[in-house]
């Protein structure tokens, strides 16, 4: 049962093969198995699983299926879910449970989903490796041939990743703010979806950076991302940035030809140093796209390298702003002092987690008098610059593939030692959150250590459609079936 | 650019989070580490270029301006940690 994709899945649960209850406590029962191994889960909440299991056995049995009736999902811990405790990985929020229900979660609860749990992420989703959550590291069920050494899921979206990969989900929600998506995705072999600024609603999802966030699914193939992307997006009133738009069927844009379709290589993306590995599967990935009929073009988008900088100063500033509200007064924990000021510091120090505490600090100095200008403004300026770079190039290819990420995953406690050379995680990825534009990750192969390794497909905005088709044409013709050690279904 | 205690001091003060004096030194060095890579954005001619807020590219809508939520204080105070009544409770800040 755990070989099964979504799509599968969805597919015997309509023919009756076996029930949503059936499947539900499958998963329920490798979850225990599994996750004390992964840390993926941090709260997992069988009894409103196995209700919506029955009552989505209730409905198929109605002949009333919709999108994901019956499908077990993991929901990221950034995502509110109405009297289930949220987190957002941080120790501020350990008693914090919502009275309210994030759009995206009710949107995949209208469609029948079932929550088996929350899932693990790095605190406020501020991280590549989900080693700042204040609940301890995740663990990549991959692991390099012959070293049992734990490596990182990657971050922010590492439970959801992690768990996908160890089929403790058949798919789970994610958000992605510089890389969260993608970057979590290609290090646990596994696909993700990073969708156009607005796809989404943010409505109900703890914010980081409010201009940046946007949530998408993570999934074991390109087209369970369609489905569920299909349930998840949608206009949303309650998201001043939700765009008005109709959701297109994304599942149909998976078996679309690429033929005749322009593919972009940026050239500033071969930076000096790229591992030969990344460089060759990066080759590969195009000559395979060129096989089935597409245009290889070269690109250049000249400010791709200041897109990381300037993203640490935008990101920042908005996480600084955002996170003001954890005061000890509105939201669960406080630490008391002697006046309201001593109550508010103490509790923010308690509260908040190392990197939380850096990036706040820069957020603060960058929008401070005397400073907005050189930082803030100008970072604003070069943002405008680089969603100019994708613009032009947008007119004349349909869509740019490069690698997601600059290596494979790496080990726990590894690029601790210094914050910028944990930020470079997010190189490849950072662009499409400055400009908005959609982004996915799909496995491609496995590096000389046996680690998955994964290739971004970029798209013009609202054109996930072809993001998905070019996305789906790597997968086919990569093939890709390598599974980690640490799965359900296989024992010990 | 390196940020000295007394910076350090001052942004933290600003950003309401305790930092014990043996930890601005230490925290100076490394948000300057973070801000000496940074710095490399002045290398680009940015004259003339509009400031881009969003990755929103839209209009922001406007909606009716009538009361369209409220009465729920029960639901907004239960995750607070001290509450008197309807309202929030915190130590005295008028004597």
């Amino acid at each position: 049962m755990f070989d099964l994709t979504l799509a599968q899945a969805r597919d015997g649960l309509r023919k009756r093969d076996f029930s949503a209850r059936e499947l539900t406590d499958a998963y329920l029962g490798a979850v225990a198995a599994l996750n004390p191994k992964l840390n993926a889960y941090l709260l997992v909440t069988e009894a409103q699983a196995r209700a919506q299991a029955d009552a989505a056995d209730a409905a198929l049995a109605r002949g009333e299926a919709a999108n994901l009736t019956g499908i077990p999902l993991a929901i990221k811990d950034l995502f509110c879910t109405k009297g289930v405790r949220t987190t957002a990985g941080s120790r501020i929020l350990e008693h914090f449970v919502p009275p309210y229900e994030s759009t995206v979660t009710a949107n995949l609860l209208r469609d029948g989903a079932v929550f088996l749990g929350k899932v693990n992420l790095d605190e406020f989703a501020m991280g590549s490796s989900n080693m700042t959550s204040a609940y301890g590291p995740v663990a990549n069920p991959w692991t390099r041939r012959g070293d049992n050494r734990p490596l990182v899921p990657g971050g922010s979206s590492g439970g959801s990743a992690a768990a996908v990969a160890a089929r403790l989900a058949l798919g789970a929600t994610a958000t992605d703010t510089g890389g969260s998506i993608r970057q979590p995705a290609a290090f646990c072999g596994i696909a993700g979806i990073k969708p156009t600024y607005g796809r989404c609603s943010r409505w109900g999802i703890v914010a980081f950076a409010s201009s940046l966030d946007q949530a998408g699914p993570i999934a074991r193939t390109v087209e369970d991302c369609a489905i569920m992307l299909r349930s998840m997006a949608g206009f949303d009133p309650k998201d001043s940035t939700s765009a008005d738009l109709a959701v297109p069927d994304y599942q149909a844009a998976c078996h679309r030809s690429v033929k005749g379709l322009r593919i972009g290589v940026p050239k500033e993306y071969r930076s000096e140093g790229m591992a030969p590995e990344i460089e060759a599967m990066w080759q590969q990935g195009l000559a395979w796209l060129r096989d089935q009929g597409a245009d290889i073009v070269d690109v250049s988008l000249p400010h791709t390298k200041y897109a990381l900088p300037a993203y640490y100063i935008v990101a920042p500033a908005e996480a600084s702003s955002n996170l003001a509200r954890y005061d000890g007064v509105r939201f669960s924990s406080r630490t008391d002092g002697g006046d309201l000021t001593e109550l508010y510091e103490n509790s923010r120090a308690a509260g908040f987690g190392a990197e939380v505490q850096r990036r706040v600090l820069i957020g603060t100095y960058v929008l401070s008098a005397g400073y907005y200008d050189a930082y803030y403004i100008r970072a604003q300026k070069i943002r405008a610059l680089i969603l100019k770079d994708f613009t032009d190039v947008f007119r004349t290819v349909d869509a740019l593939v490069t690698p997601t990420a600059p290596s494979a995953a790496f080990g726990q406690g590894e690029k601790m030692d210094d914050p910028v050379t944990m930020y470079l995680n997010d190189v490849f990825t950072g662009p499409a959150n400055m400009s908005g534009i959609p982004g996915l990750s799909v496995p491609a192969g496995l590096d000389s250590q046996g680690l998955p390794l994964g290739l971004q497909v970029l798209g013009k905005p609202f054109d996930e459609e072809t993001v998905f088709a070019v996305g789906a044409a790597i997968e086919r013709a990569s093939g890709f079936s390598a599974l980690p050690g640490i799965r359900a279904g296989v024992a010990a | 650019m390196s940020l000295d205690p007394a910076t350090v001091r001052r942004i933290a003060r600003l950003a309401r989070i305790r930092v014990s004096e043996d930890q601005l030194a230490p925290l100076g060095a490394e948000l300057s580490g973070i801000l000496a890579w940074i710095e490399q954005l002045n290398e680009v001619n940015v004259d003339g270029v509009e400031p881009l807020t969003g990755a929103a590219q839209m209009a922001l809508r406007l909606r009716e301006d009538v009361v369209n939520d409220g009465g729920n204080a029960d639901a907004v105070l239960s995750n607070a940690p001290d509450r008197a009544g309807a309202f929030y409770a915190v130590p005295k800040v008028v004597e």
